[in-house]
């Protein structure tokens, strides 16, 4: 009978091997169904994980691993905080759209104006767009105790129809033909959040991303408001006679992570995307919560969890394109990787033993 | 304008079947939650239901059959996530969106070749005389068999946690793993039992949609009926009458504001489509006041430790 | 510019290599759905199918499915050129920004761009004159209707549903005094559920015609389980629910276009153009109009649709007014394409507003 013991430590060995582990698996079970399907496994796979970044082709692809990983990492940092505290906001994908709009609508304001001064503002109506959309759990919670996970999963919804009559009233683009979106911001030098080093993908969006990797991770190395988060979530009880104050905690960790999100959000929208429209949100909300988890919630292990991601994103694009895999094969790919990622985590907290049946 | 062209007859025997998708994957969602897991992934056993029912059905030409399918289908997805929450310990949160992102690919790949076929009809059942009479005909006796399925199971769900012993320790696990282990129930195997009740449940709404709401197969059709079924059952504190009352509210606001436009009166209609969240956000605020609505173990994982 | 140049010589390399490979002429399509959506999609893969077939070994087609619009399809499109695609179809409205910022960085590939209206040297546009079709539906609607009550299920307020339900509205006037438009916005392109529940409000209210501006069968469901309603198809032929409920439908075919242009490609004759071809040139198909339909509503609804293929009828002809009573078009004067493109009025007659 096998029996699981929890470690007191999460097994550092297993937290770097487990990963490794779980995507050779999920290449072989993913082997399996491309050649259910007719394809050939070997290539298959060889276009999703090695062709982007060493292909032909690799000079285009390296940098859209940034462009594509980018928002990923930024979000899942601030919600890791949170849920290394025990505090779910699972609504990052409203918080990512508020933070659009309200940067988007600053930038519009100004629209033909050219100032310096225009992208910093809209990225700061970015953050607290975000931020704000946040408030409205992390207050409820602190004020009445209402659940955070269904407030902010609730608020995605009321967002992407917020998105919707802004992308067909309020911000629609007054030359666009009566379309719906808003302008583009890449014909609008002032608002655009263009590339900082041509042909490297990076763009202030990511810049901002890595710093947030850093910070976190000085932050939950190096000060007190890390050790209090960590705390909290690893022995509630002590952080409450340690004196910690879980109100202060919640409202930091949801703003956090909300302004975050919002940032992301306004980076995506005067960058990469370009413009506000009724489908302009594509799920990176929701993606983000995976990226932290794989990521194990650490800094560095979301910076890889959030290229590893992209990587699967991108190679499932070229496969569908190269290879004629349907884009639903590639849905059911990324999904068994996360089944396998999420089942080995096992590893890493428990100790399993075979002991002889009834032995308790 | 002319509201007089609603018939309020028959715009309550419509959203009865508007309704019953949601109440079906809400319903199953509650008795999860109630065992104290959160399964985010019914979107995912939705539409693999609907697909499972919709190409079995084909298949055999039988309804019926493609109904048991339906539900068998979400119930074998399900087990991924009791397997992923209940013996590997994985966060309930990721699971379950994992769990969608993979069942909405999965139903993809399985419905390609169903594409802009006619499933064989599901005939309403008919009573005669009954489904004759004015008002209560068309609003009780003129439905499909499913729909009565859904309010039966949701008397049933009631019945079973109020009454049984069974929906008793589904209750005390959900509200106290640790206790109701020391008391030697099996928290793992009823939450289990309960994922895969979900699981049916989802996958029966599912294939609501592509046998007899729609009836077709096409990739992505739940379109995220499965993420308000999630919101209904907080809404509905738990309590199966009243996931019934605001699958009939969430359903009817849709087809009243359909309605609406029809008879031609201009509403504004992303706001309208936002005042069912932003009621559950209001319910939840109410209802945190009372602290035992929400199973108290709700999303936490269990381990036993010795 | 050092990545710019990259990428073009990257292009040019792999041009070369693919004149090298026996000339096979490389042919890319980005969808906006899945290719099983049975309605936008579905007909853009036809075409795509209607290329292979006219060429054969002589070209390959490679598409990508699912993209979403803005930075994710910029990214499809330049993999797609990178690939050394000679020709890519970019089939949604929302591809247009990033079709033009691809075609920039690879000037010796072609690039057509359904829907849209930015052209460059090496970007063309290409649309379909739906309005035509709906003239035709318009003109059966008004005909067969009994209640005189026509439901539309429409998808979003934008010029393309609007001029769709100003043709049909006019048509169906034109034959019956007395027809009223019921209008629902679905605020979705494709939602089967919110779309039968949205027929289902209409026949509930006595509309016994369905028009629909959506693309899943939902309706055609609907109006069969109500016994007494007649629809059209949408996008594809929806020939399942043929002769009853469906009558006939207005089909996207655009094939034709497809094989014209890679034909064009192949022959090196490729030239920026601004196509919005309707019945006549074969993009708009009108689905055959079935017996449940009598034999002289037939006639004319076959009459119609040969004079708008030959031009002599143009489906906005005046005397036409504005919803709010202003005249627009009169006597005998046709629409210009620029106001029809970016068409945001009701005509005369129309009930309620559109919404914004």
């Amino acid at each position: 009978m096998i029996q699981l013991e929890r470690r007191p430590q999460p097994s550092r060995f297993w937290s770097f091997f487990t990963p490794v582990v779980a995507v050779i698996v999920t290449m072989i079970a993913g082997g399996l169904l491309f050649a259910a399907l007719g394809k050939n496994p070997i290539e298959a796979i060889r276009t999703i994980f090695y062709d982007p970044l060493f292909g032909e082709f690799s000079f285009y692809y390296r940098p859209q691993l940034l462009v594509k990983g980018g928002p990923l990492i930024l979000i899942a940092i601030g919600l890791s905080l949170g849920f290394r505290a025990g505090i779910w906001n699972i609504g990052a994908e409203g918080q990512y759209i508020l933070g659009a709009i309200c940067g988007a609508a600053v930038g519009l304001a100004f629209y033909p104006t050219e100032s310096v001064f225009i992208f910093p503002l809209m990225i700061i109506a970015g953050l607290l767009g975000g931020m704000a959309w946040a408030m409205i759990p992390a207050l409820l919670k602190v004020k009445f105790g209402t659940n955070e996970i269904l407030v902010s999963l609730m608020l995605v919804y009321v967002a992407e129809q917020l998105l919707a009559s802004m992308s067909l009233g309020l911000l629609r683009n007054p030359e666009g033909h009566g379309f719906p979106g808003s302008r583009n911001f890449q014909s609008y030098e002032s608002g655009h959040n263009a590339e900082l080093i041509a042909g490297t993908g990076l763009h202030w969006g990511l810049a901002a991303a890595f710093i947030a990797v850093i910070l976190a991770y000085v932050l939950l190395n190096k000060h007190i408001l890390g050790f209090n988060i960590r705390l909290t979530g690893e022995a509630p009880r002590a952080a409450r006679f340690g004196g910690v104050n879980p109100t202060r905690l919640i409202v930091l960790c949801m703003g956090i992570s909300g302004a975050l999100a919002g940032m992301a959000g306004l980076f995506e929208v005067s960058g990469p995307s370009g413009q506000i429209s009724i489908d302009f949100n594509v799920g990176y909300g929701f993606t983000a919560i995976i990226v932290a988890f794989l990521g194990r919630l650490h800094p560095i292990g979301i910076l890889l969890a959030g290229l590893l991601m992209a990587l699967t994103y991108i190679g499932g694009e070229i496969a569908q394109a190269n290879l004629g895999l349907p884009a639903a094969a590639i849905q059911v790919f990324q999904g068994m990787l996360l089944f396998f990622l999420l089942a080995l985590d096992l590893l890493s907290n428990f100790r399993i033993r075979f002991a002889a049946k009834g032995a308790v | 304008m002319d509201l007089s062209a609603i018939s309020p007859t028959l715009l309550i025997a419509s959203l009865m079947v508007a309704a019953t998708p949601l109440l079906l994957a809400a319903i199953g969602e509650l008795v999860v939650e109630k065992a104290g897991v959160l399964n985010l992934g019914v979107e995912g056993m939705m539409i693999v239901g609907a697909v499972c029912g919709f190409a079995v059905s084909v298949e055999t030409g039988s309804p019926y059959l493609g109904i048991l399918a339906a539900m068998a289908g979400g119930a074998i997805l399900s087990m991924l996530f009791a397997f992923l929450t209940q013996f590997a310990l994985a966060n309930q949160v990721a699971s379950g969106l994992a769990l969608t992102l993979f069942g909405l690919g999965l139903s993809a790949l399985m419905g390609q070749s169903y594409v802009g076929i006619k499933p064989p009809a599901m005939g309403t059942v008919d009573i005669p005389v009954l489904s004759d009479l004015p008002v209560v005909g068309p609003i009780l006796f003129g439905h499909d068999i499913v729909l009565y399925m859904g309010l039966g199971l949701t008397a049933a769900v009631w019945a079973t946690l109020k009454f049984t012993r069974a929906g008793l320790i589904l209750r005390a696990v959900g509200e106290n793993h640790e206790a109701a282990h020391a008391l030697g129930y099996h928290v793992v195997r009823v939450r289990i039992l309960a994922i895969l009740f979900g699981g049916a449940c989802a996958g029966l709404g599912g294939a609501y949609i592509s046998l007899i709401r729609v009836p077709q197969w096409t990739e992505g059709m739940t379109a995220g009926i499965g993420w308000i079924a999630l919101a209904l059952v907080v809404f509905a504190s738990w309590k199966p009458w009243r996931v019934l009352l605001g699958a009939y509210l969430f359903g009817g606001i849709n087809v009243l504001q359909l309605n609406l436009q029809a008879a031609g009166i201009a509403i504004p209609v992303e706001y309208l489509a936002m005042s069912p969240y932003l009621i559950t956000i209001l319910v939840l605020v109410i209802l945190s006041a009372d602290k035992s609505a929400a199973p108290a173990s709700l999303g936490r994982p269990f381990h036993a430790s010795h | 510019m050092k990545f710019t140049k990259l990428l073009a010589t990257a292009a040019v390399a792999m041009g070369l290599a693919t004149t090298a490979m026996a000339e096979k002429t490389k042919v890319g399509f980005i969808y906006v759905g899945p290719v099983g959506d049975g309605g936008w999609t579905y007909e853009h893969d036809q075409g795509r199918k209607a290329v292979v077939e006219a060429f054969g070994d002589d070209v390959e087609t490679v598409y990508q499915e699912n993209v979403p619009e803005g930075a994710d399809a910029e990214r499809a499109i330049t993999q797609m050129a990178l690939q050394g695609a000679d020709l890519i179809f970019t089939t949604s409205f929302g591809y247009m920004d990033p079709t033009i910022n691809v075609a920039k960085k690879f000037p010796n590939v072609k690039f057509e761009h359904a829907t849209g209206y930015k052209t460059a040297e090496n970007v063309s546009v290409y649309s379909a004159r739906f309005y035509e079709g709906r003239a035709v539906q318009g003109h059966i609607a008004g005909k067969m209707t009994e209640s005189n009550i026509i439901g539309y299920i429409a998808s979003f307020p934008i010029p393309e549903v609007i001029r769709g339900i100003n043709s049909a509205y006019i048509h169906a006037k034109k034959v019956n005094p007395d027809v009223q438009f019921k209008i629902i916005w679905a605020y979705t392109w494709f939602d089967p559920a919110k779309e039968a529940d949205a027929a289902k409000a209409l026949i509930e209210q006595g509309a016994d015609v369905i028009l629909q501006h959506t693309d899943s069968t939902a309706p055609q469901a609907a109006a069969q389980a109500a016994g007494n309603v007649i629809t059209f198809g949408q996008a594809s032929d929806m020939a399942e629910y043929a002769p009853f409920p469906r009558v006939s439908s207005i089909i996207d075919n655009w094939g034709p276009y497809y094989v014209a242009r890679t034909k064009a490609v192949m022959d090196g004759t490729w030239e920026t153009a601004n196509t919005w071809d309707g019945i006549g040139p074969g993009m708009v198909g009108i689905g055959e109009i079935s017996d449940h339909v009598p034999a002289d509503v037939k006639a004319e609804a076959m009459d119609m649709v040969a004079k708008l293929a030959s031009g002599e009828y143009h489906a906005f002809t005046g005397p036409i007014n504005k919803q709010d009573g202003t005249p627009w078009l009169a006597e005998g004067e046709t629409a210009d394409d620029g106001t029809l493109a970016g068409m945001n009025f009701y005509v005369e007659g129309i009930e309620g507003s559109i919404p914004n």
